[in-house]
Parts: structure tokens; C-alpha cells; sequence
């Protein structure tokens, strides 16, 4: 690895996407509005704030995902290896081979097991069965997926738990070996036992890729989280107003508002 | 999920009398249904009496006046005319409803479906004028005598064409939309996703529209009876006329008596049977896995 000479040099291959003055309006509805933040590579960083404040719509600019609901417009950068994503120009299937996204929800598609990690193989890496056979088990293994399913990998997806539902999605994600995995509150529609399953297995992923993740839950962000960006309502959109170090945010926040809702008094 | 059919709800006066009228509909429906199930039964027992079942099948003609009474060629009539329009209409009402909904622009979509759906309020008669001064001298043309199995297959095909189609595009447009967000996530391309993901997740949706649409191509008879030619005879050739079941009640019911009379309530039977069998196949199609 190069040893950084300037700032500039390290603050470039330490953050993997910078985003600027980031807004984005539904049908001229300010869903947030001129974020600014970088987000590190390898660490997690998650999102928190109230409900409506912009957090979901944020993470599906990074992917655009966006691009997918009429009338979204997005303005201002997102800088990621070099290319500004936030262009239309953007090679989307490529961009979202990169960044991966898990929903709120887990969305197995209706087909078995196996199938569902198999359909984005087969389109992105290879053809090759006894490679996709390979790769299907050790990522089933680094979900700790395996030796619950190997029996009945051609079994429907849709009959697995809550919580396996989500480590298969993230498995699903995975397969395409992201540079960057969004994560819409992943736990947040499971018991409390898979939850704390998939937490454990989002500390282990840090290894694999950058995660960002958006959380209603506080201790969870401050437990996990390495950064930590507090969105907020201000003038009727969503604004960033605090960024920084969990450890920071969660013990010695600037904003009051921040301390406010870390205390669990507003939001 | 809640039940609404237990005492949860603490039943108020209102809520009694909504009860009993529902009740007193849906037993006025059955009973309709069972007075015309039993009328046909009753209607058809002198001749299956007097004859037997087997003879309707192995009798060397239809000709009632003579007591023969083969009504195979129009079973078959009946079957031919219902699996050819499927096999026109089902692909192209299915590949039509997945064009609208995730290739067309949206105007044509639009547009599309309003004439899909114009074309199911169209009078079956209106289909049957068409195909006579339009199709039948068109196949006239090439085979004589034009009223034929194949104008009955195109115009009944035409005539399904909107049943397939518009449930079709409800079972599309009922898929819940984290499939599309999955697949996008993943950068699926849109043929994966569409044969790899919603058709199969559609099969049983797809199925129940074919089985409907079977279900009214069986029953049609105005349409069928002024372009088919009607001559009870099991068709050679797809230019050879043929008789429905169908047609067969409405051509004779008007003079035939007796036995004759009998041996068409036995037509109408049969249809019934038929009927009743596609549906029970629908509702275990609606009731089918959706998992590949
Ligand atoms: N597809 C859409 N079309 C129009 N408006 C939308 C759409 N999606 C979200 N919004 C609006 O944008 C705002 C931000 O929504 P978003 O879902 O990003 O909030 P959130 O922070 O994720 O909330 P939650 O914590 O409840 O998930 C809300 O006011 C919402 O009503
Ligand atoms: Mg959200």
C-alpha cells in the first residue's frame, strides 16, 4: 500500500466516496438538502435521525437507485474512484455492481436458495458451475448461512426466517464482491435474536467492503458504528448536522440537538 | 392476520343485519346455481334412461330423428375450437400484458390497455358479423367453404384475447415491488429479471388467465355459430366446418322434442362438466406454489 505524502493523498484512499452538496427533491419536494460528508473505506459509518428526514433516500443516490422513482432529481456530487456518480451519465449497472444495497425488508426473490445467489452470479462473474457452486458456498459460509441450508439449498427462500431472509440478501449482495454495502435498516423487521445474528455479521463484513449503514436504533449505531451522521429536519428538508467519530458524536456531541436525541429527549 | 369471520367484534344489532342479508344473497346464488345444475339433470335423465351414456359417444352419427345420437364430433368440435384459440391468445395476451408493463412507453401502454379493454365489451354477435363478411371469405379464398374450424379459432382467439390479457397484467402489477428494487440493487438485466424472477413468480396468476379464457371460449355461441358452419361432423382440416356443443343447443333447441330434446339438455350437461373442470383446475392454479 503507498504511504500517503499529503493530506490530500490520505484523505483520497481513505474515504471511498465523498459526497458534496448532495439535495434531492421528489416532485419538487425537498426530500434532503445539501449534504456534504465522506465515507470511509473499511469502516462502518451509519445514519441516524428521525423518521422522514432523508436517511433511505440518501443511500439510494449512492447506488441511484433513485433513478428508479419518477420525478427524483438529484443535484450535487458523489465522488467515487475518481468519477462523479451523481452524473446521468453514469454507468448505473456497473455503479450498483460496486455499491450493493440490503432493504429494511428482507427481498428474497420467490425462487429457491441457491437461485438466489445464482441469478447475480451467472449475470456479472461467471457461467462456470463448478466456480458458482464455490462461490455460493463460501459466502453462505462468511453469512454463517451454510450449515443451516446446505441440505435444502433448492428449497424456496421464502421459507427460511426472518432473519435468515436478511443474511441470504446480504449473501445475495455479496456475491458481487461490493466495494460498498448500503444498508437500509437491516434489522429493524426482525426479533430480537436474528437481529443480533445479522449485527454480529455486519461487524465481521467490515473486512469484505465499506458499510453504511442507516439505524433507528442508537445503541446499535453506537456499538457498531465507527462514524456517525445525524440527519435532521431543518427548514422543512433533511439536513446533515453532525458527523464524526461515534465516539465523538455519542459522548461529546457539538449540537445540542444532537445531545438532545443521543439522550433519547427529541426525534 | 385477524380473523373476520370470529366473534372478536363484539356483534351489534347492525352488524346482524348486514350478516343476514349476505347470507340470505350468497344462499340465493347457490340456489340458483343448484335450481339450473338440477334442471339440466332432470331434463337430461329420459333419454340417458332410455339410451344409456355410452351411446353419445358411440352412436355413428347426430341424427336425433333417427335416434342417433354421436354427439362427439361436437365435443371435439367444442375442444379444438377452445385449444386453438388458447394457443393463439394465451402468448400473445401474456407477451402483450408483460410489452405494457415493463417495455412500452407508458402512452402506448395506456392506449393499449384502454383498447384491450374496449375489445371486451365488444358484443360477441358484433365479433360473429365481422368474422363472416371479413375472415370467412378471406379463408373461403384459399380453402372452401370458409366457415370453418380456423375462422372459429381467430375469432374466438380475438375474443379471449382481453380475458388473458387484463389478468395477466394484474398478476404483474400485484408482484410486490422489492422484487424490481432486489433486482435493480443487483443490476439484474431486465430479461433476467423478467424471465428469471416475475414469470416464474407469476406462473400460477398466468395459468388462472389461460384457464379463464378457456372457460369462455368453451361457453361461446352466438360468434361460433355464425362463422363455423356447424356441421356435426369431427373436422378433418382445420378448413372443415365444424359444430360446437354450444351451437348445437341453439341450433335444434327450438323444434327438438323428446328424446332429441333430452340429448341436448345432455349437450348443455356435458359443457357443465367441462365448465366445472376448468375451474376446480384455475382454483388449484390460484392455490399453486409460486416458488421455482
Ligand atoms: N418515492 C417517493 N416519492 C415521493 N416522496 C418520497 C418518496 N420516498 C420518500 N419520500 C419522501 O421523502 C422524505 C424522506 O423519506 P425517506 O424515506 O428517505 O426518510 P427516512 O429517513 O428513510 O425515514 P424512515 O426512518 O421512516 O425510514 C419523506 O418526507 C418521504 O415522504
Ligand atoms: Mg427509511
Amino acid at each position: 500500500m503507498n504511504i500517503p505524502t499529503t493530506i490530500e493523498a490520505l484523505d483520497l484512499s481513505s474515504t471511498i466516496i465523498q459526497v458534496e452538496n448532495l439535495s434531492l427533491h421528489y416532485n419538487r419536494k425537498p426530500a434532503f438538502a445539501e449534504v456534504s460528508l465522506p465515507i470511509y473505506r473499511d469502516q462502518i459509518t451509519s445514519l441516524i435521525g428521525p423518521s422522514g428526514c432523508g436517511k433511505t433516500s440518501f443511500l439510494m443516490c449512492l447506488n441511484r437507485l433513485v433513478d428508479l422513482v419518477p420525478l427524483a432529481k438529484m443535484s450535487g456530487q458523489i465522488r467515487f474512484n475518481a468519477e462523479d456518480i451523481a452524473q446521468k451519465k453514469v454507468n448505473v449497472v456497473a455503479l450498483r455492481r460496486k455499491i450493493g444495497m440490503i432493504f429494511q425488508r428482507p427481498n428474497p426473490f420467490p425462487l429457491s436458495i441457491k437461485k438466489n445467489l445464482e441469478l447475480p452470479l451467472k449475470e456479472h462473474r461467471t457461467k462456470n458451475k463448478a466456480e458458482i457452486e464455490e462461490i455460493i458456498q463460501t459466502t453462505l459460509e462468511a453469512v454463517g448461512l451454510w450449515k443451516e441450508v446446505k441440505d435444502r439449498l433448492r428449497h424456496s427462500a421464502l421459507l427460511l426466517s426472518g432473519g435468515q431472509q436478511q443474511r441470504l440478501c446480504i449473501a445475495r449482495a455479496l456475491v458481487l464482491e461490493p466495494e460498498l454495502l448500503l444498508m437500509d435498516e437491516p434489522c429493524s423487521a426482525l426479533d430480537p435474536l436474528s437481529s443480533a445474528t445479522v449485527e454480529e455479521l455486519i461487524q465481521q463484513l467490515k473486512e469484505k467492503c465499506s458499510l453504511l449503514i442507516v439505524t433507528h436504533n442508537l445503541a446499535q449505531a453506537r456499538r457498531i458504528a465507527d462514524y456517525t451522521a445525524l440527519f435532521w429536519f431543518a427548514e422543512q428538508t433533511g439536513k446533515l448536522i453532525e458527523y464524526g467519530p461515534s465516539a465523538e458524536i455519542f459522548n461529546q456531541p457539538k449540537n445540542q440537538i444532537t445531545e438532545a436525541y443521543i439522550r433519547g429527549e427529541r426525534g | 392476520m385477524i380473523l373476520s369471520n370470529g366473534n372478536i367484534l363484539s356483534p351489534s344489532t347492525h352488524d346482524r343485519f348486514l350478516t343476514g342479508i349476505l347470507w340470505c344473497f350468497s344462499l340465493l346464488a347457490s340456489l340458483i346455481l343448484g335450481l339450473i345444475l338440477f334442471f339440466l339433470v332432470y331434463n337430461s335423465l329420459p333419454v340417458l334412461w332410455d339410451i344409456g351414456i355410452s351411446k353419445f359417444f358411440l352412436d355413428s352419427s347426430w341424427h336425433p330423428s333417427e335416434a342417433l345420437f354421436n354427439l362427439t364430433p361436437m365435443l371435439v368440435g367444442s375442444l379444438l375450437i377452445m385449444l386453438g384459440a388458447i394457443l393463439l391468445a394465451a402468448p400473445l395476451g401474456i407477451v402483450s400484458a408483460i410489452f405494457c408493463r415493463f417495455y412500452a412507453p407508458k402512452v402506448i401502454a395506456v392506449f393499449y390497455q384502454s383498447l384491450i379493454e374496449l375489445l371486451s365489451g365488444i358484443p360477441s354477435v358484433v365479433y360473429g358479423f365481422w368474422g363472416l363478411v371479413t375472415l370467412v371469405p378471406l379463408i373461403q379464398k384459399v380453402n372452401p367453404p370458409g366457415t370453418s374450424l380456423l375462422a372459429g379459432i381467430i375469432v374466438l382467439a380475438l375474443m379471449i384475447l382481453p380475458t388473458v390479457s387484463l389478468i395477466a397484467d394484474a398478476t404483474f402489477a400485484n408482484l410486490p415491488k422489492e422484487y424490481f428494487q432486489g433486482a435493480a440493487g443487483l443490476s439484474l438485466s431486465r430479461f433476467t429479471l423478467l424471465t428469471q424472477i416475475i414469470l416464474p413468480a407469476s406462473k400460477s396468476g398466468l395459468l388462472t388467465s389461460v384457464i379463464l379464457a378457456a372457460g369462455r371460449a368453451i361457453g361461446e355461441t352466438m360468434a361460433i355459430l355464425m362463422i363455423c358452419g356447424n356441421i356435426a361432423q369431427i373436422p378433418d382440416s382445420l378448413f372443415s366446418p365444424v359444430r360446437t356443443l354450444t351451437a348445437n343447443i341453439a341450433l335444434e333447441m327450438a323444434y327438438a322434442m323428446g328424446n332429441h330434446r333430452s340429448a341436448l339438455f345432455v349437450s348443455g350437461l356435458l359443457l357443465m362438466v367441462i365448465i366445472f373442470a376448468l375451474v376446480s383446475l384455475a382454483h388449484r392454479a390460484g392455490k399453486g406454489s409460486v416458488y421455482a
